[in-house]
Order: C-alpha cells, then sequence, then structure tokens
C-alpha cells in the first residue's frame, strides 16, 4: 500500500456570488492594500490516504470531492497528490 | 385522518423540530412522530418534515454532512412512493444537497443573518401546499437564515419556470435568491423545500396563521 498526502481545493463557481470574499476584499482595501482586483475565499482539505498507487487513490478522491467535499452546483474543485 | 402520522426527523443540531411538532399536535391536531437521523425505518409514517436547524453544525455545507444519514438514505423509496416530504429552511438544504430538489442555497447576499417576516408571492400550489384558489396569493413569513440564498444555472432555472415548480416567491427579495425563490416542489409535487418556516406562523398569538395550511396539506394524498 502507498500513502498520499492530497490537498483537495474546493471554489465558489466563477457565476456564483461571493459575499464573504467581497467583505474581505473591502477591509484588504481599508488595511491600505492597493491593487486588489477580486478576491475569492475558497476551501482547502487535507487528506492522508492510502491504496494501491496512485490511479486507485485518485478514484477515491475524485469520488469524495463529487459526492462530499464540493457541491458541484455551486463549487468547482482541484487536487494535488504527493506520495509519502 | 385519525392514524395519520408525521414523520418528523431530528439530526444532531436541528431546532425546529419541537415547532414542527406543536404546530402539527396543537394546532392541527396532526399527529407527530419524531424520527431519529440514524433510523431508516419509515413504514409508519405517512408523511416527513425536515425540520429547520443546523444540522451536524453545518459543517462543510448546510445539509451536506445529513445528506448521508441512513434516514435521507431511506427517503428516496419514501418519494418515489408518492408520501409527501416538507423541507423547511435547513431541511430545504438537505433536500437541494441531497438531490430530491434541484439548485443549491448559500451565504446571503449582504452575509447577514435575517430574521424578519417577509411577504411572499404563492407562484404555483403543484402539489396542493399552497392556498392559491383565493383572491389573496400573498402570504406572510418568517425567515431565520444566513445561507438562503437560492442558487441554480439559467438550464435549472428555465426547468423550474417552465415545469411550474417555483411554489414561493419573495416580494422583496432579502438575501439575493435567483428570481426571488424562497421555495420550490420537484416534478411529482410531492416534495416541497422553502426557506420561511410555516411553523412559526400557525396562531395568531404568534403574528399570524399563514403557514397552517401548508402544514395541513401534509395529510394530502
Amino acid at each position: 500500500m502507498d500513502q498520499f498526502a492530497v490537498k483537495v481545493f474546493v471554489r465558489l463557481r466563477p457565476s456564483v456570488l461571493d459575499p464573504a470574499g467581497e467583505a474581505t476584499k473591502s477591509a484588504s482595501i481599508k488595511l491600505g492594500a492597493k491593487g486588489i482586483k477580486s478576491l475569492r475565499i475558497g476551501k482547502m482539505i487535507e487528506v492522508k490516504i492510502e491504496g494501491n498507487g496512485e490511479n486507485e487513490v485518485r478514484e477515491k478522491i475524485d469520488l469524495l470531492c463529487d459526492r462530499l467535499f464540493a457541491n458541484t452546483v455551486i463549487e468547482d474543485y482541484e487536487y494535488s497528490l504527493e506520495k509519502l | 385522518m385519525d392514524n395519520f402520522t408525521v414523520g418528523v426527523v431530528v439530526f444532531p443540531g436541528s431546532n425546529c423540530d419541537r415547532d414542527v411538532s406543536w404546530a402539527l399536535e396543537g394546532c392541527l391536531d396532526i399527529r407527530t412522530k419524531y424520527l431519529w437521523h440514524e433510523s431508516s425505518d419509515l413504514s409508519d409514517v405517512d408523511a416527513i418534515v425536515l425540520p429547520g436547524g443546523f444540522s451536524y453544525g453545518d459543517y462543510l455545507r448546510c445539509g451536506a454532512i445529513a445528506r448521508f444519514s441512513p434516514l435521507i438514505n431511506a427517503l428516496d423509496e419514501f418519494v418515489k412512493s408518492g408520501k409527501r416530504v416538507l423541507g423547511i429552511c435547513n431541511g430545504f438544504q438537505i433536500l437541494t444537497e441531497s438531490g430530491f430538489l434541484p439548485g443549491a442555497l448559500v451565504a446571503n447576499k449582504n452575509l447577514n443573518f435575517i430574521c424578519d417576516d417577509v411577504e411572499l408571492d404563492i407562484v404555483s400550489s403543484k402539489g396542493g401546499w399552497f392556498n392559491n384558489v383565493d383572491e389573496r396569493q400573498t402570504i406572510k413569513l418568517p425567515i431565520a437564515h444566513g445561507e438562503g440564498r437560492y442558487h441554480c444555472d439559467s438550464d435549472t432555472l428555465k426547468k423550474l419556470v417552465d415545469n411550474e415548480l417555483i411554489a414561493l416567491r419573495y416580494k422583496n427579495n432579502p438575501n439575493g435568491s435567483s428570481f426571488d425563490i424562497a421555495g420550490i416542489t420537484n416534478k411529482k409535487g410531492n416534495v416541497l423545500g422553502l426557506m420561511p418556516h410555516p411553523e412559526r406562523a400557525c396562531d395568531e398569538t404568534i403574528g399570524g396563521t399563514d403557514g397552517l395550511f401548508t402544514l395541513k396539506s401534509l395529510i394530502l394524498k
């Protein structure tokens, strides 16, 4: 069995308004940061998982992302995978 | 109707379960039974209410974890058999997360938790959930949510409109919902999800009775 560290990034789809991102953008500008064109907030999920090779682990992670980590009606996801 | 029993689902974090039960039993004389979320035996209830609250602490997304409970797994067959399911607030979020209703509910546009009475237009009474026969087709119900902004893509919205699945629209959109949507049904009409709380509008002494009709319609066949 190989063990992998997976980082899953879940983001609101570009078409979905992100009011928390807008509020944080507004606070960033109040802090004095200049040049911020856009700010959107997502989630990062870290998973340690084992399986027989990268392909099998990718299948498991795809299922988790599709069915649980992201709601694909409003969110997109991507992930990176590192063999431990 | 004597034996008709409405199952009120209790998740860890539900907080409107007792209100629903009070409204059904105390105001409408309809028998209720609490159903713990780990139960999958729905054989002795005739209709189901998924009440408001914060199931599983709203972790990950509202309704996302509740979707995997044994009870929600058993709900598919219940819905297919034509029995009625009403999802209120967090219950509506669970119904969209689990795919019984299209779209999703996301953070209110102004990021506030909104607790208010809102005017609603009855757009469709598919499934008989609302009284749109009278001249007056506007009702007033309380809302109490932080994540009640209904979102769907344009194709889904077109399907909702074309199939008359939009039950309620806000007169003055409080949360930024697409097309002012406050409640929708499935195609068959036996599943209704809505953000407003009909169970909190069942007695004049607490501000109105516009919620009675919807709760009473749980007993429709």
